[in-house]
């Protein structure tokens, strides 16, 4: 029996002795360097991109692949590090629940349906229930809807807040906030953080892209508990806050910031065209048609007004008459009714964005141009044959004109006022970044060049387009996996650069990009 | 208690055996403690896998040898770019042989042999960065082998015989570097096929122009081995049409390939022998590994390999110390048959320097234990595998890789 061990530890020997020793292993421990830069607390700041929230919900595999998380992964290689925490959900389903009522919905996932791959919500129920708190802490402190000054708003993790209409918490924060009235920021800090990265302010401007600019563009206004969630934040107040939160990470810590991408060159804004009004050369002649009878109606109501010159109603009833042609033809859009536009539309501009939620079977039905019913073919006929239409017959005319509502779109002005802030934003967070002598990683560079030219990469090129793209999931505006990594690389490049470290990165073939399942709602 | 434990030994011996391409020598434990020579050198019944034209010219009339190694090798991998380790885990392999051989006349003598020349167990963490290349594999051949020996003259013989081998292959892969399912994990398939069988033959020939030289000469057949139906079990795919991998059974070759031995032996003395040879494996033949799947929805799977024939030189030496003991020793470089570029990490193999030693323990008249260690040592090598395809590019896995085997062995000689 002894000599049975005995002959076990020789072999056992044998194994330790053949165990293959590269001559400089990445294991040695002055392999890579974190340079000026501490590792070994690391502490991540942000919203949903930073919390690895992704096609359209926070399920576990979009937190593992977060850029935080990968990046701790290689900062683990650089240095002993305490590791990394986060908030993981309860399932990969997605969503979140509130004393058992659903208030999140699952993730998308893409499905082949009979016109193709189409992403649509997992049918599945969420089973993360906000209510179960999280014991921390955790080094990923990013918070889905997240805005700037949301970081050091006091209740913001508050369970109570939760059930106030509307909520005065974030039901993210409030899984794992330490008590009801803590703030992210506190959270965070009282975690001694060595290094941190702060991505905030995307929200300061999405809440109005995504609601197509239903808000306010908020200037000279720093009371930012007046605004409403669709309000884009004032810069000035955004640069206070901003300030503030970073003087606090600073004081003991290195770190990098991320400045906010122009928003509108995401899927969410790109994807459906603002030209996919396709027709046929009789279906546009029948339109152009149909728009030379409104504009010589217009003419004639608005001579009905004494104040009006024929000539003046001739120029404002002119800009209904909408030529269309074969082939692709932008859609009309609803503008606010005024002197000048009487009948509050107009056709869109080439830079104007549909958003990626818009009812795309309506834009096949008329939504956007003209829905053409019985009624109104009565009315042309009556036109054409010179007659002379009702009152109401006027109405059901005009009533035919379809045009894009304000909640589907961005206009250009919308679209500038999202620029103006965000450049606007950029400009503190780069200044600030300089003031603290931190790090300051161009993440909207990196997203322009996603939308203009793609990043290459070992396995191909990742782009912004949908689906196909890889760098964005099924939501149109957060980032695959791969995306994700894109960010990490960008962070581990500046922190290269920065404090003189050797990090290694991320190889992004290596992340995956949305996920395939049939089984959907 | 000992039964426990050889039951526990055995239960490895699948006569799967080491890393480093798939050729595996470990053919006996007197040639292999010089060098793994022996095509010259008429020793014990391991001339019937060496040279079985030399079984004629040994003394008595029943010659038996059996052995087993126990094969510890793994390989360390990394890429300093993106900081990735990893390290092989891979089962002990224990390749065997079993000979036997009978005199029937002064001239004339059978023989019968069970051998494991080709085989490999490496096995990958689950999900490394290479596991869309493999994960683990498993490739094991016996060769069974009936043999004849003519002793045309007094010092030339003849020999040779048919070879039956039984194969078996387990192979999983992640699909591709990403591809998962909802809950993330990564999709794999796992190809397994047993009981494959297949035909050869060797043939060799000895001459001993003067009483202490002895110049050999021997050829193994290549075997194609072709697995038919085989199980094709694909884990993790997502539930959608675009990823249509559902089970299926697959047709693959595997070439086992021929190998010429050439070698000379010198007897100094009553002491001393010096042997030498030369083996070059016709590793040519494996240009691709393909899996052909029967299901037409699942793409084929299409793995460049261009190996290329390759040499290995042998040197060995035994000194009889005495009537109980006889020491050996031995050296052999081993050359890789893989091609820069192709370096796939199933089989990542090198050149390689070889250091063998051993010795035997006459216990009595008629039996001896043979005792064997080998060591491999193979440089540090960067090196990539370039022809892995994504959306129709060529993506390399590169990195630095490093080997090591060690190997014990023990076996019996009976002679009656």
């Amino acid at each position: 029996m002894k000599n049975y061990f005995k002959y076990m530890a020789i072999l056992a020997l044998g194994i330790v002795s053949c165990e293959p020793e590269l001559e400089n292993s990445i294991e040695d421990a002055d392999f890579y360097s974190s340079g000026e830069a501490d590792f070994s607390n690391y502490v991540a700041l942000g919203n949903s991109l930073t919390a690895g929230y992704a096609d359209g919900a926070l399920y576990i595999s979009g937190q593992e692949n977060s850029y935080p998380n990968i990046l701790a992964e290689k900062f683990a290689i650089t240095q002993e590090t305490n590791g990394f925490t986060q908030p993981l959900v309860n399932d990969n389903i997605g969503g979140l629940l509130v004393g058992g009522s659903q208030i999140a919905k699952p993730r998308y996932v893409l499905s082949v349906g009979a016109n193709g791959p189409v992403p649509g919500r997992l049918d599945a129920t969420p089973t993360t229930e906000v209510t179960n708190k999280l014991e921390g802490p955790f080094n990923n402190m990013g918070v889905p809807g997240a805005k700037s000054y949301h970081l050091k708003a006091e209740g913001y993790g508050s369970i109570a807040g939760l059930q106030t209409d509307p909520p005065s918490s974030n039901a993210y924060f409030a899984r794992f906030s330490t008590s009801e009235s803590t703030t992210v920021l506190a959270d965070a800090m009282a975690q001694n953080p060595t290094f941190f990265t702060l991505w905030i302010g995307n929200n300061d401007v999405l809440g109005y892209a995504t609601s197509g600019g239903t808000g306010t563009f908020q200037t000279n206004n720093t009371d930012v508990r007046s605004y409403g969630p669709n309000d884009i934040t004032d810069p000035n107040a955004f640069a206070f806050f901003y300030s503030q939160i970073v003087e606090e990470l600073a004081a003991n810590a290195e770190g990098v910031l991320l400045n906010i991408p122009d928003i509108t060159t995401v899927p969410y804004f790109t994807t459906i065209p603002n030209n996919a009004l396709a027709l046929d050369a009789a279906t546009a002649a029948n339109l152009t048609g149909f728009f030379q009878a409104v504009a010589g109606v217009m003419t004639q109501v608005l001579m009905q007004n004494p104040n009006v010159t024929p000539e003046q109603a001739q120029a404002i009833a002119s800009q209904y008459a909408i030529q269309f042609n074969e082939g692709a033809n932008r859609f009309l859009i609803d503008v606010p009714v005024t002197p000048t536009n009487p009948l509050g539309f107009r056709q869109m501009t080439e830079e104007e964005l549909l958003l990626l939620p818009i009812d795309q079977s309506a834009l096949a039905q008329g939504y956007g141009s003209v829905v053409l019913t019985q009624e109104v073919g009565e009315v042309l006929a009556i036109l054409q044959a010179g007659g002379q239409p009702s009152q109401q017959q006027v109405q059901t005319l005009f009533g035919a004109v379809s045009g894009i509502n304000d909640e589907d779109a961005l206009d250009v002005e919308e679209i500038q006022n999202i620029r103006t802030a965000t450049t606007a934003y950029n400009q503190a967070i780069e200044s600030i970044a300089t003031n603290f002598e931190l790090g300051f990683v161009d993440a909207n560079a990196l997203v322009a060049k996603l939308d203009s030219e793609g990043i290459a990469y070992d396995g191909g090129v990742l782009t912004s387009a949908f689906v196909q793209g890889g760098a964005y999931s099924l939501d149109g505006i957060h980032q695959t996996p791969r995306g994700a990594a894109v960010i990490a690389n960008a962070i581990i490049d500046e922190i290269n650069e920065r404090y003189g470290a050797e990090v290694p990165k991320a190889n992004l073939g290596d992340y995956g990009t949305v996920t395939l399942e049939q089984n959907v709602q | 208690m000992k039964r426990l434990f050889l039951l526990g030994l055995f239960a490895l011996a699948t006569a799967v055996t080491y890393a480093g391409g798939y050729r595996v020598s470990l053919q006996g434990q007197r040639g292999l403690a010089m060098g793994h020579t022996g095509v010259a050198v008429v020793n014990n019944a391991e001339l019937a896998f060496f040279n079985p034209a030399g079984l004629v010219f040994l003394e008595n009339k029943i010659n038996a040898a059996v052995g087993v190694s126990a094969v510890f090798s793994d390989v360390v991998w990394q890429n300093e770019e993106f900081g990735q380790m990893a390290r092989t885990d891979s089962p002990v392999g224990t390749p065997f042989y079993a000979y036997f051989s009978y005199k029937l006349s002064e001239k004339f003598s059978v023989g019968l042999a069970a051998y494991t020349p080709y085989g490999s167990s490496v096995a990958w963490e689950k999900d490394w960065a290479g596991s869309h290349l493999v994960n683990d594999i498993e490739l094991a051949a016996i060769y069974v082998q009936a043999l004849g020996s003519y002793k045309i003259t007094d010092n030339l013989s003849i020999g040779g015989g048919p070879i039956y081998v039984s194969g078996s292959v387990n192979f999983n892969r992640n699909l591709t570097r990403s591809l998962t399912d909802l809950e993330g994990n990564r999709s794999n398939v796992t190809v397994d096929a047993s009981g494959v069988s297949a035909w050869g033959w060797s043939a060799g020939a000895m001459w001993s122009p003067v009483d202490s030289l002895r110049i050999g000469v021997n050829y193994r057949s290549e075997i194609i081995v072709k697995a038919e139906d085989g199980d094709a079990d694909f884990e993790n795919v997502p539930n959608s049409p675009l990823t249509p991998f559902q089970d299926t059974t697959f047709d693959a070759e595997l070439p086992l390939p021929a190998e010429l031995s050439v070698g000379v032996s010198y007897q100094l003395d009553e002491k001393w022998l010096f042997a030498f040879d030369y083996n070059r494996t016709f590793w040519d033949v494996y240009e691709s590994l393909d899996v052909d799947f029967a299901n037409p929805n699942i793409p084929d799977s299409e793995n460049p390999r261009n190996y290329k024939d390759a040499s290995i030189y042998r040197f060995g030496l035994q000194y009889i110390a005495n009537e109980t003991f006889t020491l050996r020793a031995g050296y052999y470089f081993d050359e890789s048959p893989v091609q820069s570029g192709y370096f796939a990490p199933e089989t990542p193999r090198n050149d390689s320097s070889n250091f063998t030693g051993g010795l035997s323990i006459n216990v009595t008249d008629k039996v001896a234990i043979d005792a064997s260690f080998l060591y491999s040592r193979f440089e540090e090598i960067n090196e990539s595998y370039d022809y892995y395809e994504e959306n129709g590019e060529n993506v390399p896995f590169e990195g630095t890789y490093k080997s090591s085997a060690f190997i014990p062995g023990l076996g019996v000689t009976i002679k009656i």
